[in-house]
């Protein structure tokens, strides 16, 4: 590096005495409104979710509930009215063949997408700390036996590998938690790489040597010198895991091999679609809208917290320009 | 004025930092100039804005949201004015820029020669071949040994003096009439640098180039300049003849640069009588009789390899060493010599391939209790996430104290101890500059009453003030309490001035040690010889001696 | 250079092993009895029966996991009742609901699925890497913005998506192709092509931009590195900078993560393929697990992790052979 000049005067929203890494990593990301916005999206999609049991009740509508009457049997099914259906009592129309509401469907099924994207994160996060921390600090046999395992995982095709599981598992096995476990379990190797790399990366580093010479356990060391410092990589590749999985349990779902009827999922009300393409437009472009939507949003939010919590994106700015400057 | 090489006047430099409209002034006003063939050496500190004075040279700054006033003319170029064609035809042919990190400052993709011929073609109409033979032989002239063959090699494969030498090649190919060096020596060691620093001054006398040197080591300067420009904070502090600035410094601040600078002719400053340091241990409770005394620390025979079969390096090859109470070892060598090596064995954190490390006497396995390390950078010492003060106290509740008021003052004292303010318990690293953030890493050392303190490198990433200020803090506390220092450098100057003993490494094994006024004034070994001739000095004449011995005249 | 190629073939080698023990004991140990798995929903008892006997299935575990690892290697016979069935290594079983060895199916899908992937890696190696090289040529402006912004937008779509809309939109509304159907390309070298070209786009533009992504992000790291600032330093222009200098660091990534989404493909783009009903191995795979048919998915989960892991191998090696400063060991 080349002797490079430190600012004379401290820049523009210069940190205050005492300012501790999590406050600093929130006031990057309220800087960046395309991450604020989506936050706000997810949050509004998520209490909707939340409170669908609620929502159906006031739109006195059953997701689960046929109405024969709303479609038009002599056409194959397709709902009467304008825009699929659309009617004071069905928000969004109805279902095309079934007559069954969209707007609780939907609502339902973004319980699925959440709840299957978010669980399967906590697992891999689970599973991938464990396993990277026990093959970085654990000893030489296991420490190498894990990271080939890893390898492995990591290398192994994840969607053909779920559905292949699908295949073996007994149909009355709670589908989303089968989804959570399957994802969870054959998708923790990206996490443990990280994580091992990381500790290694500061395990050699001087303030960790350090706290050894100090006289603290692995343990301790693990906890109080390496975990904070983890914290931040952990959570951004979670952040960005959450979309994935998302997509994941949508194509599952999809395949028909997912979420199992009647409850609704949106990659598993898509599977049927090709068949209303011309006939119902709207019930094509709902669901795929809605997961387009909700998936890009967790990637911008996860893009987000990434700048955020990278300890050199703030600095970045500033040692990057400077390298630029010189340049 | 046109027959003027480089004409800076009032150079102001501002780098935009964060929001719009916000800006940092680098360089505040400079101007100067300089003849053709003439050598100007520009001096100061990190942050003084002396390369970014370089970079202006070359309109570096166009396009990066820099702004920039007053004029720089290059070889009668106004930079500021010049056209994109014209600045690339300036940039290269007219002057050319030598930069410090030789390895990153090459494409590791491809063949130096190439890279170099790729120069060549940008400035002159000729043929791939031709181009090609033009690098050959400016490699040649800059003194790479099988200039052919080497050419055909990619940077890695190089060694950093001879990747310092491709550069400065890759500078030459178009004959340039000025040759901008920012920081051409900082990454070689120093027997390597008195080597670069020699090829810079036969080429100056030779192609009659003018020479731009940036150094923040004012004894590099003084080897290779007419003139310097002492920097401070963006502004220029003092310009004159590089005898008369040495010798009669005018500004306050180039007395202090020049008064905190190393020298390696100064005989330690007097400390005290082997008895109080004697009592001092006692006082510690390590001492034993004058003669009988226990050496806090002993190693036999260390070893370390790493590596294995074929690529098996031998860091350290066979060391003995006794360091007792009171006392400072200093331990110097070139990059790769094992001193660091060494160091880690000696507190523990590296287990040796054989030998023993015996603490106080008792040979030790693991990490013993009572020692402790001051590392070299001051950025990876003290973890981010976490005050300083608490940094401090960790090797505190390490040792199991649990009452969190002792902790707590026992931290504010050392704090204080240390030359911060006991208000700094609470801010995170990021707050404090490097010297004081080595200062906490002391403090932390301190903490748990060690017996046996290993430095390793503790000021060579420090600005050449601070480098005194830490020093004296180490000296002062060693006396103080009576601890066995052990402390790593390259920096020859800087061993000198804290060491009772010295010991000089090469390629693992210590080749000379003794008291450290007896190994310096009168080297036993050539290799201890050899580095002491090629530390830059701050006295041209004597510089101008020591080349005439080492190249001879030509 | 000969130690680390047989090291890393060493090494995919131990993994199909385990991988072939996992699935194996995954879906002949586990729940379920396999003979009426294996044979389907309609067999009757005696022929269930035969089936188990045919499968060895009233061996030991550890028996029918070494003559299934012989059937791999060596090719084996299923004898039992009136029949004696052969079948040449690498034998993946028999498909009772197809009557079928698995090996032989899945070669017959084979040509399809390559067809999809081959014209995938093409588009993603012209549109991706184009991509990525144009917003980092004319960073800081409009048209790298507006790249970004579709490559942010493409990088969260899922394929299934790309895919329908594109269906809906070309075939439904605008009726510029039929929907496709697959033909071979030996029996309509044209008809091939028109029938997989919205296949190709889906893939292809849903891999571009990832590698859009990673051939701009490599070019620019480089582009901040110090010997970009030497050649600036010499006069070097900006398009030499970044076309000879810069992508040379988007190379290696490029060509290693091609290697490996190659070979994930030819193991079966499962959601493409279903979508457009192309009869490759991904399809294969998800009618097999609609009707539980075992022996055809273990097949085809053993076929995907071969080519996998030695895709991932095949990366290593172009990886290490792009990048020469890797020293390989």
């Amino acid at each position: 590096m080349t002797v490079l000049l430190e600012p004379a005067a401290p820049a523009p929203g210069a940190l205050a005495p005492g300012a501790g890494p999590a406050p600093r990593a929130w006031r990057r990301l309220r800087r960046r409104p395309a991450a604020l916005l989506a936050g706000g999206a997810l949050a509004l999609l998520v209490l909707l979710a939340l409170a669908a049991p609620l929502l159906a009740q006031l739109s006195g509508q059953d997701p689960n509930a046929y109405h024969d009457d709303l479609v038009d049997s002599a056409r194959g099914g397709v709902p009467l009215g304008s825009f699929g259906g659309i009617s004071g009592d069905h928000w969004l129309g109805v279902e095309p063949g079934t007559g069954r509401d969209l707007f609780t469907r939907l609502l339902y099924g973004a319980r699925v997408s959440l709840l299957v994207a978010l669980g399967a994160t906590v697992l891999q996060v689970l599973l991938g700390v464990v396993a990277g921390l026990t093959a970085a600090l654990g000893n030489r046999l296991l420490g190498r036996l894990i990271a080939r395992v890893t390898d492995v995982m990591i290398a192994l095709p994840l969607l053909v590998l779920a559905i292949a599981l699908t295949a073996v598992v007994p149909p009355d096995f709670p589908r989303p938690l089968l989804l959570v476990l399957a994802i969870g379990i054959l998708d923790w190797g990206g996490v443990a790489r990280m994580v091992r790399a990381q500790t290694l990366s500061l395990r050699g580093l001087d303030f960790v040597e350090a706290a050894r010479l100090s006289g603290n356990s692995t343990l301790r060391i693990a906890r109080r010198e390496l975990l904070p410092s983890l914290a931040a990589p952990v959570i951004t590749l979670a952040a960005l895991k959450v979309p994935t999985n998302m997509v994941i349990e949508a194509s599952l779902s999809f395949l028909g091999v997912g979420v199992k009827p009647p409850t609704p999922s949106w990659g598993q009300m898509l599977s049927g679609a090709q068949t209303w393409f011309r006939a119902d437009p709207a019930y094509v472009l709902l669901p795929a809208g809605l997961l387009f939507v909700t998936v890009l949003a967790f990637t911008v939010l996860g893009d987000g917290v990434r700048t955020a919590l990278d300890p050199r994106a703030g600095s970045r700015l500033r040692v990057g320009t400077r390298k630029e400057r010189t340049a | 004025m046109s027959d003027l090489l480089v004409d800076v006047r009032d150079l102001v430099v501002d780098f935009p930092v964060g929001g719009p409209g916000a800006y940092v002034r680098a360089v505040d006003g400079v101007s100067f100039t300089m003849g053709p063939g003439h050598a100007l050496g520009i001096v100061g500190e990190s942050g003084s804005g002396k390369s970014t004075v370089a970079a202006a040279l070359l309109g570096l700054h166009r396009g990066t949201g820099t702004r920039l006033g007053g004029t720089v003319r290059v070889a009668g170029t106004d930079v500021g004015g010049a056209s994109a064609a014209e600045l690339r035809r300036l940039r290269g042919a007219t002057a050319a820029m030598v930069f410090q990190d030789p390895l990153s400052s090459l494409d590791p993709y491809y063949a130096v020669g190439d890279q170099i011929a790729e120069v060549y073609r940008v400035h002159a109409a000729v043929s791939r071949r031709a181009a090609r033979a033009r690098a050959v032989s400016v490699l040649d002239r800059v003194g790479i040994p099988d200039a052919v063959r080497r050419s055909r090699a990619r940077p890695h494969e190089f060694s950093g003096g001879m990747r310092q030498r491709a550069l400065i090649a890759m500078a030459l190919v178009c004959e340039p009439r000025l040759l901008i060096a920012d920081e051409p020596t900082t990454a070689l060691d120093v027997t390597v640098q008195a080597q670069i620093l020699d090829l810079l001054h036969g080429l100056r006398r030779e192609e009659g180039l003018g020479l731009l040197l940036v150094t923040h080591d004012v004894g590099v300067a003084a080897e290779s300049v007419d003139e310097l420009l002492v920097m401070r904070d963006g502004h220029a502090v003092e310009r004159g003849p590089v005898a008369e600035v040495l010798a009669g410094p005018a500004d306050p601040y180039t007395r202090a640069l020049l008064a905190a600078v190393p020298r390696l002719d100064a005989p330690r400053k007097p400390r005290p009588s082997r008895e109080t340091a004697t009592t001092a241990a006692g006082v510690a409770g390590v001492a034993g009789g004058d003669g009988a005394e226990v050496p806090v620390v002993e190693a036999l025979g260390l070893r370390r390899e790493f590596g294995r079969g074929k690529r098996r390096v031998t860091a350290v090859g066979g060391v003995s060493l006794a360091v007792r109470a009171g006392e400072t070892l200093g331990v110097v060598g070139e990059s790769g010599s094992g001193k660091s090596t060494l160091g880690r064995m000696l507190v523990g954190l590296l287990e040796p391939s054989s030998g023993r490390v015996r603490h106080a006497g008792d040979e030790a396995r693991g990490i013993p209790a009572g020692v402790q390390m001051v590392f070299q950078d001051p950025v990876s010492s003290l973890n981010p996430r976490r005050s300083v003060g608490e940094s401090i106290a960790d090797p505190l509740r390490a040792a199991g104290e649990r009452d969190e008021a002792a902790i707590r003052a026992r931290a504010l004292a050392l704090l204080e101890r240390v030359g911060l303010e006991p208000g700094h318990y609470d801010r995170y690293p990021h707050e404090f500059s490097g010297g004081q953030r080595q200062r906490v890493g002391i403090a932390r050392a301190l903490a748990p009453r060690p017996r046996l303190i290993v430095c390793d490198e503790p000021v060579s990433a420090l600005d050449v003030t601070t480098q005194a200020q830490v020093t004296a803090l180490l000296a002062e506390l060693q006396q103080e309490l009576g601890i066995a220092l052990v402390f790593i450098a390259h920096d020859l100057a800087v061993v000198r001035q804290v060491s009772d003993r010295v010991a000089v490494m090469r390629s693992g094994e210590i080749v000379e040690e003794g008291p450290v006024d007896e190994v310096y004034d009168r080297p036993a070994h050539p290799y201890t010889r050899q580095l002491l001739d090629a530390v830059p000095v701050l006295d041209p004449e004597l510089a101008a001696a020591r080349r005439h011995r080492a190249v001879g005249p030509s | 250079m000969t130690r680390f190629v047989l090291g890393r073939l060493g090494g995919a080698l131990l993994v199909l092993l385990v991988l072939s023990l996992a699935v194996y004991a995954l879906f002949y140990v586990a729940p379920g009895d396999p003979a009426r798995l294996a044979c389907g929903e309609r067999c009757n008892p005696a022929q269930i029966a035969q089936v188990r006997e045919q499968l060895g299935l009233n061996d030991s575990v550890v028996v029918q996991y070494l003559h299934f690892l012989q059937g791999l290697l060596a090719g084996r016979d299923y004898s039992g009742g009136a029949a004696v069935l052969h079948c040449d290594a690498p034998c993946l079983g028999f498909s009772y609901q197809n009557d079928r060895q698995v090996t032989e199916l899945l070669l017959e899908r084979l040509p399809a699925t390559f067809s999809l992937a081959l014209g995938a890696l093409v588009i993603w190696l012209v549109v991706g890497v184009g991509t990525g090289l144009l917003s980092a040529l004319r960073r800081g402006g409009a048209t790298e913005r507006v790249l970004t912004v579709l490559t942010l937008a493409a990088t969260g779509t899922p394929v299934f998506i790309l895919g329908l809309l594109l269906l809906m939109a070309v075939c439904a509304y605008l009726q510029w192709l039929p929907f496709p159907t697959y033909v071979p390309f030996g029996e309509d070298a044209e008809q091939w092509a028109w029938n997989l070209l919205l296949p190709w786009i889906t893939l292809g533009v849903f891999e571009s931009a990832k590698y859009a992504r990673i051939t701009r992000s490599s070019t620019l790291e480089t582009l901040a590195e110090d010997h970009i600032r030497t050649f600036r330093a010499y006069g070097v222009g900006e398009r030499a900078l970044v076309t000879r200098h810069a992508v040379r660091g988007a190379v290696a990534p490029v060509i290693a993560l091609s290697a490996v989404d190659f070979g994930t493909m030819i193991g079966g783009a499962v959601l493409t393929e279903s979508l457009f009903g192309i009869p490759g191995l991904g399809k294969t795979l998800i009618d097999g697990v609609r009707v539980v048919d075992l022996p055809v998915v273990v097949g085809v989960v053993l076929a995907i992790g071969t080519a996998v892991v030695i895709a991932g191998a095949v990366a290593d090696l172009l990886y290490a052979v792009a990048d020469r400063r890797v020293t390989l060991s």
